[in-house]
């Protein structure tokens, strides 16, 4: 079998477990929270309206930007309650997933809830009342029974809804099938995404046709069928439930954000951590600032970050210090205001620069960041998509008074298809970006140094400052690995043939740094 | 004489009648337009009466007001001598039984379910209920094999009659029936109509039906209440209102299935074209 594939499958039953408790929650919250109103809105109108009127509005918010919203609001809960209680409300993973989706499953619910109790026949109603049924009697035996297949036919939406929408939560570090996705997008494994969207479609197709059984047992009074379907999604349900339950009692957290750089060393970090014996658990695709925050609130132990993107971020600050001094300070800082610990640089450099394809570059004279403040106004300027808004960005433009003609934003890896195919001409590179060198292209360099240096360092959460295991497992990695190393194993998962895994490129930088660990693991 | 109500037939008999209306109106849109205007009614024990009236006349709204499902806003409604604005709804309403104009079954109950509701609902135990609704199978000459079936699975014809046997089924003294055979065939009426008038007559009931068809009337009441713009005109044995036609509209009314009768023998016989448009 393909290795692609086979190495798919192996995520396989974490990433289901994980997609099947989250959309189980998630739809049973959503259930006992729309049911309930759906009967009140049922009998007054201005519930009703409002009721309806929400649950659209919801609906209307990208599912991407619903869950990303639930972070900040956790945060601020969770300041809240710890301030009161002194107990944190985690603002990462499930909970901020399992809350918008559950929102998000309300709609149908609530929808066909209200049309199947106020559509019901008047003369049933009224046959109700004349055999001497009290208000509740009616809607035990004849409303809710009558109205139970279409309200069915909702909850059955919701499902499909949800399912497809829980592969957005991997975004903000729950683990999901999403993973295969954002992991695919990022690093063009199409086989990736495509295996994501198909294991999360035959989930969704699996669960509706377990609840239409349900369905069509309620319409047509087949308790055998009721049974079945309830047996099927609670056997699913339990089975994810005790898989995830097999004792993982000390479990770390490698954070990793939305590019091949971190994968691979998120990877490589798991494995030194396994390598231990330890128990590692990935949260991908997090974003700059999320990173950070997550690990000063102990939602995630560990992950990479760069000093220059914490020293402007985090610290706010905007002076360009010489790079020991940028270090030291970085390091006493973070300890202070988060307790956050800096264990060390890795060795290599990812600094943000900019970067032309060499031909353009030298047919029109530009070699410097210097030389391109001139050509800007005729150029277009392709960024990832957090470099515009990032503060290194406003400090570049005013050092050099550059002002191009249009700028736009990209995910990484087409933003260096934009630059190949002319439609952009500048771009925001990576220093230790394999593709610099694979595609020819010139690194405009810095002479004012307005940017500050990008040490790849290794950050660990207050909670696991002194965690002697995870200290031993990580110190062999620092000052070890080269920019040449990490720009190598970086194009193995960029390239466009013969790409490889993020865990096939971070066993290549194992075995090239010569950690125990990957000795003798096979090529 | 035009225009004014005679409540005729014995005006006082002891014991007292077991469904008393008093002077009760009830109007819609906030007093506008009224459904019946000071109407006042006694039905004796054991009578089978018949409300008849166009369409908009007020005849299914005074039925309603007899088991609460309307409130009357002015006058008084008693069954068995007790007023039934001082008797909870469903418990008045599970002592009388009652016959809807359509099907009015529980679609998403079984027959025998629909049948037992109103004993379910009074809480009799489950061994007596299936017993009592085998013996309404009999009794409304439905089939035992019937018992499990879906109402929808039945005729028009054979629904009513499980509609009656529903209404019957927790033994009520009287029966509220409101155009009970309006959707069925001619032949089904027939057979459906003199069914029930037998059950009426075995059980002691007393029967209250609303129909605007005036030979259905004819056939089955003992006592035939006309009704017209929310009055009743006439309240009679069919003898007694055919004999002394007091009102035009009464007359009217009693003159036609006699002169239908007529047309329809001279149609049959040949003798007379006269009756029908070539």
């Amino acid at each position: 079998m393909n290795e692609r594939i086979a190495s798919a499958f192996d995520l396989l039953p974490g990433y289901l477990a994980q997609h099947v408790l989250l959309s189980a929650a998630a739809l049973a919250l959503g259930v006992m929270l729309a049911l309930p109103l759906s009967v009140v809105a049922s009998r007054h109108a201005r519930v009703r309206f409002f009721a309806l009127a929400t649950a659209s509005l919801i609906q209307t918010i990208p599912g991407l930007a619903l869950l990303a919203l639930f972070y900040p609001l956790l945060l601020g809960l969770s300041a809240f309650t710890e301030m009161l209680l002194g107990v944190e409300v985690p603002a990462l993973g499930f909970l901020p997933s399992v809350l918008a989706l559950t929102l998000y499953s309300m709609l149908p619910i609530l929808r066909n809830g209200v049309a199947g109790l106020t559509g019901l026949d008047p003369a049933v109603i009224e046959a109700a009342n004349a055999v001497g049924m009290t208000p509740r009697q009616r809607f035990l035996r004849v409303e809710a029974p009558l109205a139970a297949p279409i309200v069915m036919g909702g909850i059955r939406t919701a499902a499909v809804w949800t399912i497809g929408a829980a592969t957005l939560s991997t975004s903000v570090g729950q683990t999901s099938l999403g993973n295969y996705i954002f992991a695919g997008l990022q690093t063009e494994n199409w086989i990736f995404v495509l295996f994501g969207c198909a294991a999360a479609a035959a989930l969704a197709l699996v669960v509706d046709q377990l609840l239409g059984l349900i369905e069509a047992g309620i319409a047509r009074r087949r308790p055998l069928r009721i049974y079945l379907g309830l047996a099927g999604v609670a056997a699913g349900t339990i089975i994810a439930l005790t898989s995830l339950a097999g004792g993982k009692p000390n479990v770390y957290r490698v954070g990793a954000k939305n590019f091949s750089e971190q994968f691979i060393l998120a990877d490589l970090i798991a494995r030194q951590l396994e390598a231990a014996g330890a128990t590692a658990q990935r949260r991908d695709d997090l974003g700059s600032a999320i990173a950070f925050r997550a690990l000063a609130g102990g939602d995630i132990d560990v992950y990479v970050d760069y000093s220059g993107t914490l020293w402007t971020n985090v610290l706010d600050r905007r002076d360009v210090p010489p790079r020991e001094v940028m270090l030291r300070e970085l390091t006493d800082a973070l300890a202070e205001k988060y307790g956050v610990v800096l264990l060390g640089p890795l060795g290599f450099e990812n600094a943000y620069t900019l970067a032309m394809r060499r031909e353009r570059a030298s047919a029109l004279g530009i070699a410097t960041i210097g030389d391109l403040a001139a050509d800007a106004p005729k150029l277009t300027l392709g960024a990832d998509l957090e470099f515009l808004s990032r503060p290194e960005w406003r400090t570049l433009k005013n050092a050099y008074g550059l002002d191009f003609a249009a700028q736009r934003s990209f995910n990484p890896t087409f933003m260096y298809r934009a630059l190949e195919d002319g439609s952009v001409d500048v771009i925001s590179a990576f220093s230790s970006d394999g593709r610099i060198a694979a595609l020819n292209l010139a690194v405009l360099s810095d002479p004012k140094h307005a940017i500050p240096s990008y040490d790849a360092v290794v950050l660990i959460s207050p909670r696991r400052a002194k965690d002697s295991t995870l200290i031993r497992a990580l110190t062999p990695l620092l000052g070890k690995i080269s920019v040449e190393q990490m720009r190598a194993a970086n194009l193995m998962v960029d390239r466009d043939n013969d790409k490889a895994s993020p865990q096939q490129a971070a066993e290549f930088l194992g075995r090239a740094i010569g950690l125990p660990a990957f000795r003798g693991a096979s090529p | 004489m035009t225009g004014v109500p005679i409540m005729t037939g014995a005006p006082i008999i002891a014991p007292a009648p077991i469904i008393e209306i008093v002077d009760a109106s009830k109007s819609f849109d906030n007093g506008q337009s009224f459904a019946f205007r000071n109407v006042t009614l006694r039905v004796e024990t054991g009578c089978f009466v018949a409300l008849v009236g166009a369409s908009g006349s007020g005849k299914t709204t005074l039925l309603k007001i007899i088991n609460r499902l309307i409130q009357p806003d002015s006058g008084a409604v008693r069954v068995e001598g007790q007023d039934v604005a001082a008797i909870n709804a469903p418990v008045l309403r599970r002592r009388i039984g009652y016959v809807f104009q359509g099907v009015g079954l529980f679609p998403h109950m079984s027959v025998a379910e629909n049948i037992g509701i109103t004993p379910k609902l009074l809480g009799w135990p489950a061994a007596e209920i299936a017993t009592r609704v085998k013996e309404l199978l009999d009794l409304v000459e439905l089939p035992q094999s019937y018992l499990s079936r879906p109402p929808l699975s039945l005729s028009g014809g054979e629904r009513q009659r499980a509609g009656v046997a529903r209404a019957i089924a927790a033994r009520p003294k009287i029966v509220l029936m409101d155009e009970p055979l309006g959707a069925l065939d001619p032949i089904t009426r027939d057979s459906v109509g003199s069914a029930y008038r037998t059950l009426h007559d075995r059980l002691g009931l007393t029967t209250l039906m609303v129909t605007h068809d005036i030979q259905e009337a004819l056939l089955l009441a003992d006592r035939i209440a006309v009704m017209k713009a929310g009055r009743i005109l006439a309240f009679d044995t069919p003898h007694g209102l055919t004999a002394v036609a007091q009102d035009p509209d009464v007359a009217a009314l009693m003159g036609m299935p006699k002169q239908q009768a007529e047309r329809i023998r001279s149609i049959l016989d040949g003798s007379g074209a006269s009756g029908r448009h070539e």
